[in-house]
């Protein structure tokens, strides 16, 4: 076969623009304005813990709603004719290919006090009700913009369960609740983690959809590291520590849910 | 339960669809009014063409989005091809390196991307700018970060394809005697076309709709569509966003049923 050597430019090309840069974000977390060493930015994070807190809490909501929204729909589309899952596929990828920034913008035109929402609400005498600038819309957005992302890995394994499994275990005497945990749960796992870090990573570390749905008073991490880069207070060494930070927690929930999986099959081979 | 299944699937392409109609019905509105619908005109159409910051916009990002992909396709198409013949070991190595950018958080290899280019361009205008600014944040910036969260989507469509491909293929080709380089076009390229092309279009497509990435590395100069996108939607009302939305909204649409009726006749002919 060709040479493995012809691969090397494409390593060095990686080195220097995804190692050397994130080498250089640590450098930053570590160092101050300066260039002397030290760990106050890491320190002074803490400070910020409320806002951490926050952007996971709202993510690991946003995360739970889209797999409660996705799991029957993937399955129900799993076992509907071809045609009908190849236009529904369809459908679902339209969104995805139109810029998130405007599926956003959508719904900021439609959560606004003066929007069609509260307008509507208006016939009934109800409202204005306050929708947008709420940590509840930034859930919304989240699911709204990443639901695909949960759908799609939980389609296409199910798609692979054989019918014949689920008769057989209503034939055994389960009802759908006791298929639903004993035979589909399990077997889709690979496809519930995929989604799971699909929707949690970028709802996680999203800054465009809590500062437009989200308004001033619902920061998120995304926004607090684009500040200390773009915005009024540079400071790329605290932005590169809050980065860090991101990253790790990152790699955590990544690890917890990849540590499941193993388990899993590990019980399901016993 | 069918009609009851029916009827969830119909639910939720309600949700996914309804703000998207809301923002097309509203392109054709007379007033700024996002609630009310005051009359027909096609006057933000008009506007939106008119504009030259889009029109401008449109141009730089089809420039990346093909100079991004060409360039990405032809350097993970090589990659994938040395990463097929190595020990598991070494593979493992640049699989690792591969999936970093896929896993990191956009942010992140965002900022950590633009530290990079900031620490290049300060370097280069010390040492042959004399103090004078020569090189800042642009075009080329944005261009080498497209190209660098492009590449992993190539290689990872292209190996499966050479996974699936027979090895004998290529040294029956030199057996006959071709030389690497015609074997290599007329036999390799050719079996894992496929690859190729999805991974081109994927590469094309993340580069067309990035934000964040291009946000922090154009260093402000730079205007692509979703940046010009971004800072139209933080000002006040602008129906031009409702236009620019609808349209992109049918050429999407266009495309991707072009692509389901091709597949579907081919899927028919494959099986007759």
């Amino acid at each position: 076969m060709l040479k493995k050597s012809i691969s090397f430019p494409y390593l060095l090309w990686m080195i220097i623009f995804v190692i050397v840069p994130l080498g250089i974000m640590v450098y930053f977390a570590f160092t101050t304005s300066g260039g002397s060493f030290t760990f106050e930015n890491i320190e002074k994070i803490s400070q910020y813990t409320p806002i951490f807190i926050k952007s996971i809490n709202l993510a690991i909501i946003a995360t739970i709603i889209c797999f409660f929204i996705s799991f029957p729909l993937a399955y129900i589309l799993s076992r509907a004719s071809d045609n009908y899952q190849r236009t529904s596929m369809l459908l679902l990828m339209l969104p995805m290919w139109m810029s998130f920034l405007l599926r956003t913008y959508a719904w900021m035109t439609l959560l606004e006090n003066e929007g069609l929402i509260n307008k509507f609400l208006g016939l009934f005498n109800i409202g204005p009700v306050q929708m947008i600038n709420t940590p509840g819309a930034v859930v919304l957005g989240m699911v709204y913009n990443y639901l695909p992302f949960m759908v799609l890995p939980l389609y296409s394994i199910m798609a692979k369960i054989d019918n014949s499994v689920i008769e057989a275990a209503q034939d055994l005497g389960c009802n759908i609740f006791k298929v639903v945990i004993k035979v589909l749960l399990p077997l889709s796992l690979p496809g519930i983690i995929t989604g799971i870090t699909m929707v949690f990573v970028p709802s996680v570390s999203t800054f465009i959809i809590s500062r437009m749905l989200g308004g001033g008073q619902n920061m998120m991490i995304g926004d607090l590291i684009e500040q200390q880069f773009i915005g009024s207070t540079y400071n790329p060494n605290m932005g590169s520590a809050m980065s860090l930070i991101l990253m790790v927690i990152m790699l955590v929930v990544m690890g917890i849910t990849s540590s499941l999986d193993d388990d899993e099959r590990e019980g399901i081979v016993i | 339960m069918k009609r009851i299944s029916k009827i969830y699937v119909f639910l939720v392409m309600l949700f996914l669809y309804a703000p998207i109609f809301v923002l097309i019905v509203f392109s054709f509105n007379q007033s700024k009014s996002r609630a009310n619908f005051t009359g027909f005109t096609f006057k933000w159409y008009k506007e939106l063409f008119r504009n030259e910051l889009i029109m401008t916009s449109l141009w730089n990002t089809l420039k990346i989005a093909i100079l991004a992909a060409i360039f990405a396709t032809i350097l993970g198409t090589i990659a994938a091809i040395g990463m097929h013949s190595m020990k598991k070991r070494s593979r493992s190595l640049y699989m690792n390196i591969t999936y970093m950018p896929v896993i990191n958080p956009e942010i992140v290899t965002g900022i950590s991307m633009m530290l990079l280019f900031v620490f290049i361009c300060s370097v280069v205008n010390k040492v042959f700018g004399k103090g004078e600014t020569i090189l800042e944040l642009g075009f080329w910036s944005v261009l080498v970060a497209h190209i660098t969260f492009c590449v992993p989507y190539v290689v990872l469509n292209v190996l499966p394809k050479l996974r699936q491909m027979d090895n004998n293929l290529y040294e029956a080709a030199l057996d006959l005697g071709c030389n690497p380089i015609q074997s290599f076009f007329k036999v390799i390229v050719p079996e894992i076309l496929p690859g190729i092309m999805t991974g081109f279009l994927m590469a094309f497509t993340f580069s067309l709709d990035d934000f964040i990435i291009t946000y922090f590395t154009n260093g402000s100069t730079l205007q692509t569509l979703p940046v010009t996108i971004y800072s139209m939607t933080r000002k006040k009302v602008n129906p031009q966003i409702n236009a620019l939305s609808t349209i992109l909204f049918v050429a999407i649409l266009i495309i991707l049923v072009a692509m389901n009726i091709k597949q579907a006749r081919d899927a028919k002919e494959n099986s007759k």
